[in-house]
C-alpha cells in the first residue's frame, strides 16, 4: 500500500483505466456479484423491510455505543475472553504483538480481517519476526503476490483464473501451473493444513459482536476462519468498536443482509459463534481467546451526527460492486484499505482529507451505492460532505484536513456562477455571451477535459427565456 | 386531460439552466405538451438553475443561495412546479429540504419542494395525457438518468408515455441502471473515468440497433450525444418531450 506521501490518485486512475485486463476482471466480478445479490433480494418489499431493520439496528447500537461496549466487555470477560482496548492502530498492533510474545508465538495463521488491513498488522508483526500466513484463499493469493486487497469481500478479485494460477505456480513450492480451479483449491488446502497444524496462534476479525451474550460471530465460506480460531492454542480477535449487535435475536436479519449483499448467498457455508476459550473437560478449541477492540478514529467519527452514519457499515462491499467508478478503476487505485464508495467516506476521515479527500471526487453521485446499501448509509450525501470539507465550505468542520483544497480561483468561479444564477441581469448577460461566443470558447481547462472524449457543447442562439417571450407563453 | 373545472389550472415551469443554454427547443416542447393538456404554463423570467452543480462540487453555501432564489421566485402562487429533468426535480424535491435543514427558511422550502413534479410524471399521472403517434416506425432506446430513477422516481411515467406511441419500438439498454458518466462537474473533475463510463454507455446504445436515444435529462444527453458525435456514431439523442411533440404532430 502506497503511503500518503506517494499517493497520486490521478496517476492511479490513469494506470487502472489503461489496464484492459484489470477492467475486464472487475467488470466480470462486479456483474456476477450484482446478479447474485439480486437473486437473493428478489422481493423489493422484503429487501426494503430488511434494510430498514438493519439500518435501525445499527443506528441504535451507535446511539448507545459507550454503554453497549461496557456491557459487551463484561459479557465477554464472563465468557473467559480477555478484552483489550486499542485507541489507535499502533496500540492495537502493540497489544497483539505483546500477546503473541507472552505466549512465545512466532507463527500465526490469519483469517480475513479488514480491521487488520486497516492497522497494517501483517507488516508490523513481520517486522517483529512473526511468520504471518493468510488462510482465506483470496488473501493467500495476494499475500503471495505481495499486494493489498482490491475489494473488501473478494480481495483477489482483480486477478482472473490464469493470473491466480501463475501466482500459485510461481510462489508455492511443488505446485505446478494449472488452471483447474479444483486442483488449485486442493493444492492450497494441502499447504494450509500444514500451517494450521503448526501455527502458534490464530488471528481473526469479527463480523458481529453480540452484546447480550458476549459472542464473537465470524462469517465465512471456506472453513479457514474456523480453523484459525479453533486449531491453534491461542486466538486473537480484532474488532472495530462499531461492529456490535445488541441481541442474539438481531442476528438473523443482519446476517441475512450481510450474506445477501456481500456474495448473494442466503447463508454462508460457515457461521462461527465464538463464546470463549476451551472449557474444562473440552478436548478442542483455543486455550486462550483475546479480543482487541479497535477505535482508531471511530469515536471521533461517531460524535458528528452526519458522519456517524459511516459506522453503520457492516463491510459487505456491495457498494463497491454497484459503483460504476469502482468497476472501472478497481480497488487499488483508491490507495487505501477501504476502496469504492464506502472508502470515499471512511478513508478521508481515518487518514485525513489531504491527500485522501481526492478519492471523494471519484463519484458521479449516481446513488447506486446508497440504493444497495444494506444498512442505508446515505453515501452520496457524505461524499458531498467530504467535498464541502475539502474546500473548507459547508456547515461543519470535523474532518482532518478541512479546507485543504481551498483555492481563490475555484471560489471565484463559483461566486461568479452564483451571481449569474441569482441576479437576473447577470443571467441575461451570461446567456447572451454564451449564445454569441460560447461555441468559440478555447478548449482549455474544463472544456479541454470535456472535449477529451466528447464534442464541445453547442450553445443555442436563443435561450428558453427568449423562446418563451417569442412564443407567447405567460411569463412574469 | 385536466380535471373538470371552470378555470384553466396553471402550472409553473422550471426550464433548467441547460435548457436556457443549449436545449431551449426541448423545454419549449415540454411547455407545449403541458398546454396541450389544458393547463396554462407560467414561466417566471427570473428563474435560473436548481443549484446542483455547486451542491455536488463542495460549494454548498453558493448552492443554497441559488436554491433560495428559486424558492422565492416560484412561491408567488401555489401552482405545481413542472421540471423537464429528473435530476433537477430530484435536487429541488429531495435535496432542498436537506440544504435548509437547520434554517428558518425550511418551512417555506418544504412547501416549495412538495410542489415540484417531474415533467413525465406530471403528464402521465396528473394530466393523464393520451397520445396518438403520427410518426414513421422507428427503433428507439431509452436512457434513465440516475436521479430520475433514484430521486424523482419518474422512469415508469416516462416509459408509460412512450409506450403510447404505436410506431416506436423501444429497445431497452442492457445496463439501463448504470450511470452514463455525466455527474455534472464529475465529468470535468474526473474526465478519464467519466470518459470510460460514457464510452461503455454508447457501446450499449449502439448494440440496441436504435436510431435514436431518448432521455428525460439534458445533462445525460449532452454527455452521450457529445461522445457519439466525437466517435462518429450516427445515432440521434433527443429529450423525451421534443420526441413526443414531434411524433404526435406528425
Amino acid at each position: 500500500m502506497a503511503s500518503n506521501k506517494d499517493f497520486n490518485f490521478a496517476r492511479n486512475v490513469a494506470e487502472a483505466l489503461a489496464d484492459s485486463q484489470l477492467r475486464a476482471n472487475f467488470r466480470f466480478a462486479t456483474d456476477t456479484l450484482i446478479t447474485r445479490r439480486s437473486t437473493v433480494f428478489a422481493s423489493p418489499e422484503e429487501t426494503e423491510h430488511l434494510r430498514e431493520i438493519g439500518s435501525i439496528m445499527k443506528k441504535n447500537v451507535l446511539a448507545n455505543l459507550p454503554q453497549l461496549l461496557e456491557k459487551f466487555e463484561a459479557q465477554c470477560t464472563k465468557n473467559g475472553i480477555i478484552v483489550h482496548w486499542a485507541e489507535t492502530a499502533t496500540e492495537a498492533n502493540e497489544i497483539i504483538l505483546s500477546i503473541l510474545d507472552e505466549h512465545s508465538a512466532t507463527k500465526v495463521v490469519k483469517g480475513k480481517s479488514m480491521a487488520s488491513e486497516e492497522i497494517h498488522l501483517n507488516p508490523y508483526l513481520e517486522k517483529h519476526g512473526k511468520e504471518m500466513v493468510e488462510t482465506d484463499f483470496g488473501e493467500f493469493i495476494i499475500q503471495l503476490a505481495n499486494e493489498p486487497p482490491s475489494h473488501i469481500i473478494v480481495p483477489a478479485v482483480h486477478k482472473n483464473r490464469k493470473q491466480i494460477a501463475e501466482v500459485l505456480a510461481e510462489h508455492v513450492e511443488g505446485m505446478d501451473y494449472t488452471e483447474d480451479v479444483d486442483v488449485m483449491l486442493a493444492n492450497v488446502r494441502r499447504v494450509l493444513r500444514e500451517h494450521f497444524k503448526t501455527a502458534d496462534a490464530g488471528i481473526s476479525g469479527v463480523n458481529f459482536g453480540i452484546v447480550e451474550t458476549g459472542t464473537l460471530c465470524l462469517v465465512e465460506n471456506e472453513g479457514n476462519g474456523r480453523m484459525c480460531t479453533t486449531v491453534p492454542p491461542l486466538h486473537i480477535a480484532l474488532m472495530g468498536i462499531e461492529k456490535l449487535v445488541e441481541n442474539l435475536e438481531d442476528i438473523p436479519a443482519i446476517y441475512r443482509l450481510l450474506c445477501g449483499s456481500a456474495t448473494g448467498q442466503r447463508i454462508t457455508t460457515y457461521f462461527n459463534m465464538i463464546s470463549g476459550p476451551r472449557k474444562k473437560g473440552e478436548r478442542d478449541g483455543p486455550k486462550e481467546v483475546h479480543l482487541v477492540l479497535l477505535d482508531n478514529g471511530r469515536s471521533r467519527i461517531m460524535n458528528d451526527p452526519q458522519l456517524g452514519d459511516v459506522l453503520k457499515c457492516i463491510r459487505c462491499g456491495t457498494c463497491l460492486n454497484h459503483c460504476p467508478v469502482f468497476t472501472r478503476i478497481g480497488g487499488h487505485a483508491y490507495g487505501s484499505t477501504y476502496p469504492g464508495p464506502i472508502g470515499e467516506i471512511l478513508v478521508p476521515q481515518l487518514e485525513g482529507l489531504n491527500p485522501k479527500g481526492a478519492i471523494a471526487t471519484a463519484s458521479s453521485l449516481c446513488d447506486a451505492c446508497s440504493e444497495a446499501c444494506p444498512v442505508k448509509i446515505p453515501i452520496p450525501e457524505i461524499i458531498r460532505r467530504m467535498r464541502d470539507e475539502s474546500y473548507g465550505n459547508g456547515d461543519c468542520c470535523n474532518v482532518a484536513g478541512h479546507g485543504y483544497k481551498k483555492s481563490c480561483m475555484e471560489t471565484m468561479v463559483w461566486r461568479g456562477w452564483r451571481w449569474a444564477q441569482t441576479c437576473p441581469a447577470m443571467n441575461k448577460v451570461m446567456l447572451k455571451s454564451l449564445a454569441l461566443f460560447g461555441n468559440w470558447l478555447p478548449k482549455v481547462g474544463p472544456l479541454k477535459a470535456w472535449t477529451s472524449v466528447r464534442s464541445a457543447p453547442k450553445f443555442g442562439k436563443k435561450s428558453l427565456k427568449d423562446l418563451v417571450k417569442k412564443e407567447g407563453v405567460r411569463h412574469e | 386531460m385536466k380535471e373538470d373545472s371552470m378555470v384553466t389550472p396553471s402550472v409553473y415551469f422550471f426550464g433548467t439552466c441547460l435548457a436556457d443554454m443549449m436545449y431551449a427547443d426541448s423545454a419549449m416542447a415540454a411547455i407545449r405538451l403541458i398546454e396541450r393538456e389544458g393547463y396554462e404554463v407560467v414561466y417566471p423570467m427570473e428563474q435560473s438553475c436548481c443549484g446542483q452543480p455547486a451542491y455536488n462540487s463542495g460549494f454548498r453555501d453558493d448552492a443554497r443561495k441559488v436554491a433560495w432564489r428559486q424558492v422565492q421566485i416560484f412561491s408567488k402562487d401555489d401552482f405545481p412546479i413542472v421540471v423537464p429533468s429528473g435530476s433537477c426535480a430530484g435536487m429541488m424535491k429531495v435535496h432542498y429540504p436537506k440544504l435548509f435543514k437547520d434554517s428558518p427558511e425550511l418551512f417555506e422550502v418544504k412547501r416549495f419542494s412538495e410542489r415540484v413534479v417531474e415533467l413525465t410524471t406530471f403528464l402521465h399521472q396528473h394530466a393523464k395525457a393520451q397520445y396518438t403517434d403520427r410518426g414513421k416506425p422507428v427503433k428507439a432506446t431509452w436512457h434513465s438518468s440516475c436521479h430520475a430513477m433514484r430521486e424523482a422516481n419518474c422512469i415508469q411515467d416516462s416509459k408509460a408515455l412512450l409506450s403510447q406511441l404505436g410506431n416506436v419500438e423501444l429497445i431497452e439498454l442492457e445496463r439501463e441502471r448504470e450511470c452514463c458518466g455525466f455527474g455534472g462537474t464529475f465529468s470535468i473533475k474526473q474526465p478519464e473515468i467519466s470518459g470510460a463510463m460514457v464510452s461503455d454507455k454508447v457501446a450499449d446504445i449502439v448494440a440496441t440497433g436504435a436510431s435514436v436515444v431518448l432521455s428525460g435529462d439534458c445533462g445525460c444527453l449532452m454527455n452521450i450525444t457529445g461522445h457519439m458525435e466525437k466517435e462518429n456514431v450516427n445515432i440521434k439523442g433527443q429529450h423525451i418531450a421534443e420526441f413526443i411533440w414531434e411524433r404526435i404532430n406528425g
